[in-house]
């Protein structure tokens, strides 16, 4: 969560940099929320930018949270009231944080998650006007801040790696990934991505499924 | 307020479109497949395996922008996202790796590789 402090003041002195105070920093984290679409959304305040492009170019970047959702259907059936805001800050961080936390015993784990989103959240905006203020109060060599964020996922797939299960799921990610990254270029390689690894994962669960069944089949 | 780049409820016209558009992406699995409704065998399965894959796109995401053909080919990259890896197999410590890789990074990118 502290991977957000530093990720949302380094948002906060871009949006500083471009003439957007710490109120609007705060705004921007409140409304939206989301890491690297608000990195993206920064270019977005420039007369030369339409307003279609700004929501062509926000859904591209933010395409893979329908994995996000799609992983969770069954975790957040038990959420009631609380799930319309737990599906509004689905963010990568909170999505990631699902996975490395456990629920404490004797919690309720609806309780728990909507609290870790609360959270989260809260982290994000207020890093986000801490760094707008900082950006516009004190000259600050923020280059490279934004490495939180990275960091922050090789922490989580370093975390899943040390699980044998995970590992040819995330082999596939990181293959698929580099691999639409060389044929359609860095602007648009995510929706090629996300469509290579559902069929490379569904395909090898197909084909392991029948050969199970092959082998007699009552190993479920 | 008065050095916007453009005009301040042409901002918030575009905040209030990304927030619209951001919470869609977000929405479409649960509009898709409500509760009460039966989920497919393979949805559910890839619910399974799906995170691990999005956290190792998420990666390559991050570095996508990261040149290895041109000087200073990737290296400040490779040594703080290496380091992060060191040190959370060793410590297991989520805060300290991270602290420790992005700090380590400004310090490349603002000394070493300026």
């Amino acid at each position: 969560m502290t991977g957000y402090l530093f990720i949302g003041i380094a948002f906060g002195v871009m949006f500083a940099d471009k003439g957007y105070n710490f109120l609007w920093a705060g705004l921007m984290s409140l409304l939206v929320y989301a890491g690297s679409g608000q990195y993206l959304a920064v270019n977005f305040f420039d007369p030369s930018v339409s307003l279609l492009q700004v929501v062509f170019l926000t859904f591209m970047v933010n395409v893979r949270h329908i994995f996000y959702g799609l992983s969770l259907l069954d975790k957040f059936k038990v959420s009631g009231k609380k799930k319309p805001y737990m599906i509004f800050s689905l963010t990568d961080e909170t999505y990631s944080l699902y996975f490395l936390t456990k629920t404490p015993e004797n919690i309720d784990e609806g309780k728990f998650l909507f609290a870790l989103s609360i959270l989260d959240q809260s982290y994000w905006v207020i890093g986000s006007m801490i760094g707008g203020i900082a950006g516009t109060l004190i000259p600050f060599d923020s280059t490279g801040i934004d490495f939180a964020m990275t960091a922050l996922f090789i922490v989580i797939f370093v975390e899943q790696w040390l699980e044998k299960k995970n590992r040819f799921p995330a082999i596939v990610g990181v293959v698929a990934s580099v691999i639409s990254l060389l044929f359609f270029g860095k602007d648009s390689f995510i929706l090629p991505s996300m469509i290579i690894i559902m069929i490379v994962l569904l395909s090898s669960h197909r084909i392991e499924e029948s050969k199970r069944k092959r082998e007699g089949g009552n190993n479920e | 307020m008065n050095n916007l780049p453009i005009s301040f409820w042409r901002s918030v016209i575009i905040i209030v479109l990304i927030a619209l558009t951001t919470l869609a992406t977000r929405a479409i699995p649960f509009i898709l497949f409500p509760e009460g409704k039966k989920i497919p065998k393979a949805v559910e399965y890839l619910g399974k395996v799906l995170p691990p894959a999005v956290i190792g796109m998420l990666v390559v995401y991050c570095f996508k922008s990261v040149s290895f053909i041109s000087s200073p080919f990737g290296l400040p990259e490779l040594i703080a996202g290496l380091a992060v890896v060191l040190l959370h197999i060793w410590k297991r410590n989520n805060l300290l790796s991270i602290g420790v890789g992005t700090v380590l990074y400004m310090v490349l990118v603002q000394t070493v590789f300026a």
